[in-house]
């Protein structure tokens, strides 16, 4: 849990692996949890395959910059993310790793480190496309940011209209990414 | 109406629609795509609303100059190149005095440049880009709430003047997501008539809207009349925001998302005891001169922080004149700096001439 009232996250990753989709959900659930939030994507003459990120500010205040000098945490779907974002990330901040993508550990011993097998969840879950949810779920659970409930809420919202079943498999996705936090604070 | 997640493009559009917008031309360019991507969207929604997609941005612009010259909200939005290409049509505009908004999301320059964030543009902006001594209205939003309140703004202002103005952005600003909360829309039957407009003159004398004066002593009075225009927009216009300037010894002088970013870095240096407040013109043109020379009678040391090489701070110095020390710090090119960053270079001040106690 955090009692920062200001934090800042930074999600990246492959364009594809719904980066900027994770960042968006967070700053919906933020906002409907009437928390002051920011989003802000990375932009530019993207090519396929290239990298994304995003900044997602939530606040119990007005924020001031939606840029973070030093953010909270660190959501990073694979290798090029961390060797990119690793050093940026403030002392006594967490780290989210796919741990099926990065191959490499993060070289600081003043961060924490939560790694998290989101694209093999995601698989046994049938949902191969869902990883960012699992991710997300995960991260919502350790952090405490916003509830799982709320991003549960917003997660369907988002999707509407492409129906129940995606919803039924997204929500899924996003308890089994809480679980495997639950899991690990247990043992 | 329940708060809306939305990038600040499409906050621009909708805004604008409220507004009572009902014409629109565009050429595409990024990194405003958004914009008339949405204003597409939209228009196809209201029956009497009107989107082009115009072959070219001087296309664009003349035809904001036509629906406008009807009696139309018109609006074209495009970014530095493309604004440039539009300065002929702007200065017509502002010639015929006629209303219009024009959006301007910034990107790196000079020439093609980059699509990053920048400021490079005030001087195109406030210094009237086109030929011919005229000025535009100027608005530097800092926050997507800010985009509806000012978008919406633009357009009353441009009526009630019967002057182009120009919303000015950059990519940062298009792109972020805020919460944001829009007014219930404005029906624009209701907005006042325009006698002036040309909308057809059964029962009525014929009038002309031209920018042609051959006459000297015609074309002198009228830009007499423009230049008493002018002075009643600086007597009433003039915008600005004043952010913990109270007990401040450095003020930051900032716009849009350099003054964002700028507000981070005051409040990191609040909390470790720093006093530094910002300075930040929501109007650029009429720039909030007297304001600022007013704040040097307690605060001696301004930092302006621009995202090009140094524009405004010429403003800023002609403002203040001899009263306060007047320094620069920029970053052209579409470097976006850290909250961190600035708040580094205000503290080097504050020992400098020590100032942090």
């Amino acid at each position: 849990m955090t009692t920062i009232s200001t934090t800042k996250t930074i999600f990246s990753g492959f364009g594809g692996q719904g980066v900027l989709m994770m960042g968006y959900v967070l700053a919906t659930s933020g906002m409907e949890e009437d928390k002051h939030v920011t989003y802000l994507p990375s932009y530019g003459a993207e090519v396929r395959g290239g990298t994304a990120n995003c900044t997602v500010t939530v606040s119990d205040e007005p924020i001031a910059s939606p840029v973070a000098s030093f953010p909270d945490f660190a959501v990073l779907m694979n290798t090029p993310s961390l060797i990119k974002f690793e050093s940026g990330v403030k002392s006594g901040g967490i780290v989210f790793l796919n741990r099926d993508l990065v191959d490499v550990r993060p070289k600081r011993r003043d961060i924490h480190v939560v790694s998290i097998p989101v694209n093999s969840i995601a698989k046994r879950l049938g949902n191969t496309r869902g990883a960012n949810m699992v991710m997300i779920g995960a991260f919502v659970q350790k952090t405490g940011l916003v509830s799982l409930k709320s991003v549960i809420k917003s997660v369907k919202s988002i999707f509407q209209k492409k129906g129940t079943k995606i919803h039924k498999m997204n929500t899924l996705a996003l308890k089994e990414g809480a679980a495997f936090v639950d899991g690990l604070l247990g043992s | 109406m329940a708060k809306q997640l939305m990038c600040g493009s499409h906050v621009i559009a909708e805004a604008a629609t409220r507004a009572g917008c009902r014409f629109y031309a565009g050429y595409p360019i990024t990194p405003q795509n958004e914009l008339p991507e949405y204003m597409s969207r939209r228009f196809a929604q209201i029956e009497d609303a009107t989107f082009v997609q115009a072959e070219s941005e001087l296309a664009a612009i003349n035809m904001v100059m036509g629906a406008s010259m009807a009696g139309v909200r018109a609006m074209t939005s495009s970014s530095s190149p493309g604004i440039s290409l539009k300065q002929e049509g702007i200065s017509y505009i502002a010639g015929m005095e006629l209303p219009a908004v024009v959006v301007n999301i910034m990107r790196g320059g000079p020439g093609l440049g980059n699509i990053a964030p920048t400021q490079q543009d005030y001087f195109q902006a406030t210094k009237g880009g086109g030929h011919g001594g005229y000025h535009t209205i100027v608005f530097a939003p800092h926050s997507g709430q800010e985009l509806v309140t000012l978008t919406m703004k633009a357009f009353d202002l441009a009526d009630a003047y019967r002057t182009p103005i120009i919303l000015l952005g950059d990519g940062l600003m298009g792109q972020m997501m805020e919460p944001v909360i829009f007014p219930d829309p404005i029906d624009p039957a209701t907005l006042p008539q325009k006698d002036w407009a040309l909308d057809g003159a059964r029962g009525r004398d014929s009038r002309l809207v031209a920018s042609l004066h051959l006459d000297p002593v015609e074309m002198e009075e009228f830009n007499w009349k423009l230049a008493r225009k002018y002075d009643a927009i600086c007597e009433r216009e003039t915008e600005h925001e004043s952010y913990l300037l109270d007990d401040a010894v450095v003020g930051v002088v900032a716009f849009g998302t350099a003054a964002r970013i700028a507000k981070g870095a005051v409040k990191r240096l609040r909390e470790s005891g720093l006093k530094a407040g910002l300075f930040r013109p929501i109007t650029l043109w009429p720039f909030p001169a007297k304001a600022l020379r007013t704040l040097t009678r307690t605060i001696k040391h301004l930092l302006v922080f621009e995202m090009n090489f140094g524009q405004m701070v010429e403003d800023v110095k002609v403002s203040v004149g001899e009263t306060a020390t007047v320094h620069f710090h920029g970053r052209p090119g579409g470097v976006v700096s850290t909250p961190h960053e600035i708040a580094g270079v205000i503290t080097k001040l504050m020992y400098r001439y020590n100032l942090a106690k």
